[in-house]
This record gives structure tokens, sequence and C-alpha cells, in this order.
């Protein structure tokens, strides 16, 4: 019931692929299925109607290309077309000339607004800036509060005039304030409305037409609706946006929010939600985006991460260790703490392509404490040991069982693990090898 | 029509709230019939296309319209308008039977468990829940159980004293189950005939929080071998086909009794609940139609339908 569009898609696929030639049926009974996988992954009707049309003209009297199946030029044409919906560049802020800049954050409630301010802040706090935070949600019982614990936990100044004055004068007040604490961006937290709501998009406009914001942020929940539309115009249409912020992606939606809003008010998505903490913000690349729709796994945003996390020294030692096939158990611990840098496993596991095949997207389960029990065992083990792990045999095992907390089945446990992986290792870098004399390798969607 | 309501008070409230619903759903379905001469593929297609843009999903959709389809076969429709009604009793048939409104407990406290996606209204819910509780002239305790938001405590202390009943709390960052643990000794000891308890938002896919939930579920049921009496998933009206996702895992995590639909008033599409009730039978319970404390009702399926297709 919950399969991914991309799952859909690939489903669908899989019936072209020993077809020859695209034809135009093809397209159409193609297209009837991502109408609907789209309409699942709640892209509002309009845009999915809009969107299929653009890839039909596209599809049917398309060139076969010889590098490429009909069901890969399709996917190709799809993705090309989902990218391009959703903006084709990365959008970023734009700040004042004359700091401080101001950018104020709207939306629903409970669409995350006041964890995305201390995100966004403290996004930008490490670029450089000295952002401060406005509590300008007087109606949310503890939201002021809300804000001053995240601000003292990030360490950044929260500006409040409690919850009896009126937002505008708060806004104001935290401008005139800002220049004298030396902060050069102002991150302005709006009370939660909805759409509807006449009193509330007139506070709005009010605090647009006294401040001046030099972006409005629209904050759109990922699991939104059809109704995302409508919201996106309304806002749009009343308060007028500059971007979007998409929150808890982490989660299973399938982001079909993001095509609506796009689509409706051609205002470029800025950054995502994609977790809990307040680090948890990342900027929005359309196309890693389409190609997650699309099931491809978001392979950009994985390697990207690795790349920050992984010591680029360690790491070509073990490539060399691996390649010498003399990979041991203090590798191996180095590996894992390599891997726990890159952030939550869930996460990750997640961002692998054609996991979600595998496993269904909903049942990624990594449990992090195995990673702890792992570790300990390891750290139970002598030097001599962990570089000649063959040497462990029963009495070693008990120690080592006793000194970490685990049973001898877990050390079984881990010294087969270990073989396995170091079995796995020697044989992709076999493949290597092969690879690199045939002097490229081909990307195959499909074999 | 509308007896199962007690007052007008909350027909108008939920008129108005379902106003969107309605104008999406009863309008064009009734353009889409008066408009079109003939039973045929197209207008299938169409009215597939306005269900699904009430958020009632892709299956749901398909299945309402496919027995829609025998029946107009069955009794030789031939009039577009005729269906009308059909659809309004199949879209009734969707709802399961259950008695309106909220289980209580023979034995004190009635146990009341919250949870829901980050930002459903969790907090909000409770508030006027306990408010509707207390008035009808019970002794009310809420726990405090979101212990990792930052000032989440705090929010639902604000609504403790507005509301004026008892909350058990402690500190952020404590264990949660414990809290719960110590609020149903407190109930016990206090002799409270209600005991509501807030849980953390999550996002359903967490594997670590959701265990956290189970625990504090086992916690709930270790100390009062019944509760909680009610395990309600705080849903957000707004949200499209991930509203299917989260009653299915939460439902897996901690057995839900009911659902609580959140913010219907004016951006509701509606449409999930049918999906909901459909595909999965969890029962919506309560719904929230506006923002004063008198706005969380009891739902009535019965008057829901009647109220998207009333004029």
């Amino acid at each position: 019931m919950f399969e991914s569009l991309g799952e859909k898609l690939q489903g669908i696929f899989k019936n072209l692929k020993r077809k020859g030639k695209l034809k135009e049926q093809d397209v159409d009974s193609v297209l009837r299925e991502v109408r609907l996988a789209l309409l699942e992954a709640d892209v509002n009707l309009k845009v999915v109607k809009d969107f299929t049309k653009q890839v039909k003209e596209k599809a049917v009297g398309q060139e076969i290309w010889n590098s490429l199946t009909p069901a890969q030029l399709i996917i190709k044409i799809v993705k090309d077309q989902l990218t391009e919906l959703m903006g084709s560049a990365n959008s970023k802020l734009t700040f004042a000339p004359q700091p401080p800049t101001i950018l104020m954050l709207i939306g629903l409630q409970g669409s995350g607004k006041t964890t995305t301010v201390a995100k966004l802040s403290n996004y930008l706090k490490k670029q450089g800036r000295n952002p401060l935070m406005v509590a300008a949600d007087v109606y949310r019982p503890a939201a002021i509060h809300q804000l001053q614990v995240l601000g003292e936990q990030l360490k950044i100044p929260v500006f409040s005039m409690g919850d009896k004055q009126d937002p505008v004068n708060v806004c104001s007040g935290a401008v005139k304030k800002a220049v004298g604490l030396g902060c050069d961006v102002i991150i302005i937290d709006s009370a939660g409305r909805l759409h509807i709501d006449e009193d509330l998009m007139e506070e709005l406009k009010n605090i647009k037409l006294k401040v001046r914001p030099h972006e409005i942020l629209l904050v759109v929940d990922s699991m939104i609706g059809q109704e995302s539309v409508n919201v996106a115009k309304t806002f749009e249409d009343q308060v007028g946006i500059d971007g979007v912020i998409l929150t808890k992606m982490d989660g299973d939606a399938r982001g079909g929010a993001a095509l609506s809003v796009k689509a409706v008010t051609g205002k470029p998505i800025k950054f995502v939600g994609i977790g809990e903490k307040t680090d948890a913000l990342e900027p929005f690349y359309p196309e890693r985006i389409a190609s997650r729709i699309l099931g491809m796994g978001d392979v950009l945003s994985l390697i990207e991460k690795a790349e920050a996390a992984f010591d680029v020294e360690k790491v070509e030692e073990l490539e060399k260790k691996i390649k010498s096939q003399s990979f041991n158990l203090e590798d191996f611990l180095v590996h894992l703490q390599q891997v726990k840098n890159m952030g939550p496993l869930d996460q990750l596991v997640g961002m692998i392509p054609g996991i979600s095949n595998i496993v269904g997207s909903s049942d990624i389960k990594v449990d992090e404490k195995q990673f702890k029990r792992i570790e300990a065992m390891i750290y139970s083990m002598t030097p001599e040991e962990r570089r000649t792990p063959e040497i462990i045999r029963s009495s070693r095992k008990m120690r080592i069982a006793r000194g970490s907390g685990n049973s001898v089945s877990d050390v079984n446990k881990l010294l087969k693990q270990f073989k396995e992986v170091r079995k796995m290792l020697k044989h992709v870098s076999q493949i290597e090898k092969v690879v690199k004399k045939k002097g490229k390798s081909k990307f195959k969607l499909f074999n | 029509m509308f007896k199962f309501f007690k007052g007008d008070n909350w027909f108008t409230k939920i008129k108005d709230g379902l106003l969107k619903t309605r104008e999406n759903l009863t309008a064009r379905v009734k353009s889409l019939f008066s408009m079109r001469k003939k039973i045929d593929e197209e207008l299938w297609e169409e009215l597939e296309e306005v269900l699904i843009c009430s958020d009632m999903g892709v299956h749901t959709s398909n299945m309402i319209i496919e027995d829609l389809k025998k029946k107009a076969r069955e009794l030789k429709i031939k009039e577009p308008e005729q269906l009308v009604e059909h659809l309004k009793e199949r879209i009734k048939e969707c709802f399961s039977n259950r008695e309106l409104g909220l289980f209580t407990a023979e034995n004190k406290p009635t146990i009341y468990l919250m949870v829901g996606v980050n930002g459903s209204g969790k907090t909000t819910t409770i508030g006027k829940l306990a408010r509707r509780l207390k008035n009808s002239g019970n002794k009310v305790i809420i726990a405090a159980g979101d212990t990792f938001r930052a000032a989440a405590i705090e929010q639902l202390d604000v609504w403790a004293q507005r509301v004026g009943v008892e909350i058990i709390k402690n500190k952020q960052g404590s264990d949660p189950a414990s809290v719960c643990f110590d609020a149903i000794q407190a109930s016990k000891a206090r002799g409270a005939d209600y005991l509501i308890i807030d849980t953390a938002g999550r996002l359903q896919t967490k594997y670590n929080l959701m265990n956290e939930l189970k625990k504090i579920g086992k916690i709930i049921s270790r100390e009062v071998s019944d509760a909680p009496h009610e395990t309600l998933l705080v849903l957000d009206a707004t949200t499209g086909q991930n509203s299917l996702s989260q009653a299915k895992l939460f439902n897996d995590t901690v057995s839900l009794t009911g659902i609580v639909l959140t913010k219907l008033d004016g951006t509701a599409k509606g449409g999930m609940i049918v999906a909901i009730e459909n595909e999965l039978g969890v029962p919506v319970k309560l719904v929230g139609v506006g923002e004063t404390m008198e706005d969380l009702q009891d739902f009535d399926p019965q008057a829901f339908t009647d109220a998207l297709f009333s004029a």
C-alpha cells in the first residue's frame, strides 16, 4: 500500500522493458500510471495533469537512442521534467547589501516554523553570520519560551517582548535592537495561521509593511495533501512569498507538495528539514529530490555527506588496505566510526538507491545500539587481536565478551560478520580492477 | 436530519468547517452529474478526480467508483443524476459502526494516550479535551509526556492553568515512561476520573521513537490492566496520503482505538477520513473544528456524510 512513487514507476517500466520501440500507446499507458502514482504522492491534480501532458509531448516522437532502452528514455524524460518543474537550480537566500537582512517565516500551525527558525539560524551562524531570532508568535502557549530554549542551546540571541505585545511592534522592536547587538540577520518566527483566517493574514501584511523583510519564506509540511496548492496560493496572493521551506522530509512522505507548491507559486524551494535536531536542515536540490521521488535514491546527497564526514586520508589508507587485503578489525573500527559521523543511519540507508525495493521504504530500521556493542567488543581486544583476528580462540573470546558486556555468541557473530565484510571488500576491489582495465564503466538502470 | 447533533452551534461549525470540502465534493459532484448527459468512461474518470482532490486517495476512490459502476449496471441507471444518492450511500458504508464519543472505564482512572507526528496538534487537543471533561464534572489530570521538544512541557502547563486541572511533569529530557508512571500513581492516589497523557511528536518511520512509545504503552497497561482506554492518533486534516502511513504504523506500535482529526476548519479536504476508515478500519472519534475550547467535538459519520452532501 505504501510503496514509493519510485517503486511504482519502476514496476510500470518493468512491463515496458522488452518492447523495442516507444509508441504513443505505450506512452499513454505509462502516463496513466505515472498520473496515479503522482496523485498518490499528494501532487495536486492540476499539477499532475500539466505534468503528464508535458511529458507526453516530449516523449511521443522522441527518437530512441541506441544507448537507452525505451523505459530508460521515459524515466529520463519524467525525471528531467520533474527537475524542471521544481526549478532547475539550487536557490540561495538573498542578503541585503546593507545589513541587517530580515527573513520572516510564515505558514500553517504545526508546519514547523519555530523549529525551522532555529535550524535556519544555526545554519547561518555556521556560515559566519550573526543571527537574531524574533519571537513574534504571541498566541501559541509557550511558543516564545520554545524559541528561547532553542536560542540558549544554540547560543543565538532571541528577541521577545512577551506575549502581550502586537507582533508588528515585536518585529519593529527587533529590527531596532539588532544593530546594537551586532546581528546581521533577523529571523522572524510568526504565529501559525490558517490561510483562510483573514485577521491573521492581515497581521502578516502589517508586519511586512512595517519591517519590509528581504525574504518571506513559507514553511510547508511535506505531508500536506491536495490542499497544498490553496495554502501556497493564498499566502502568495495575500502576503507574497520569496521561497519555500519543506519540513519533515525525514519521514516517509513522498514529497508531492514540493512539486505542487513550486508549480502554483513559481517560487523556489530553498531548504528542506530532515530531522528533529537543530542541524537537520539542507539546501534544496531539485534534481536530487526528483530522483528521490523516482526511487533512484538520493545518490548525490549521500556522496556529499560522505565526503564531508570522511577523513580523506583515512579513507585512502583504508582503500590501500582493502586492496592489499590486509584489512583488519582496527580498520573495521575506523570504518564504523566514519560511517557514524555521516549522521543517523536510517537516513543514510534510505538514500541508497534501490534499497526501498529490497526492504520497503518504511521497513528501514537500523539499530544504532548495535554499533556501540560492536565498538565495545573491538575496544575489549588487545591490539594484537585487532590486527590478527584469527588468533581469537575460546578463552580470548570469553575475555572479550566479559570485557565488553556481551556474550560469546555476540563475539562470534562479530567475527563472522567481519570475515564476510573482508570477503566482500576483496570482491569489490577485484571488480574495481576489472572496471579500470576496461577503461570506463557503464551505468545501467536495467540489465 | 441532523438529530445527532446536540446543538446548532456544532452543526454550524462543522458545516462551516466543511465548507471547503463541500465546495470540492458536493458542488463538483453535482455539477459533474448534472452537466453530463450519459454515464460513460469520461464521467467515471472525472468522478475519480473529484474524489482524489478531496484527499480520498487513489485506492479508496477507485474502490468506490468500481462499486458505483456495478450498482449502475445492476439497477440499469441511465441518468447521471441518479448516481448522487448511491455515491452518498457508498461513502457512508466506508465508516464502521461505532459508539459515538470516547470510552470511559468502569474503574477510575480512565486513561487516554495521545500520539501523533510533530505539529499535528496533540497538546492543543489535550487542552480542549481536558476542558470538556472537567466541565462535565470530572477530576482530570494531564501528564506532560513530551519531554523532548523545547518548551512542550511549558505549553501544556499553560493549558493546565487555563483549564484548571492538575499537571504531572518532569524536566525536559527526562524519561517519558517514568512521567507516565508518576502520573498514573498520582491519578490513583488523588482519585482522578481521567488521565490524559501527552507524548512527543514523532514521525512514524522513526524506529527508536516508536519503540519509546511502545514502552510507554507497556508501562500504562502494566499499571492499569485495561489501559490505555483510548489510544488516539492526532492527525492534521490537511495531511494527504501520508495519513494512511501514519495510521498504519502508529496502529502497529500502540494499537490505536481512534483518530482525532484536527484543524478541520477551513482547510479540510476531509476525504482522507474516508480512506483511513475504509482501508484501516480505525474510526475517527473527535474532530477539531476551530480555535476555541469548545471546538473539539465528537465525530458522527452519519452527520458528516449528510453535511458533506447537504446543499
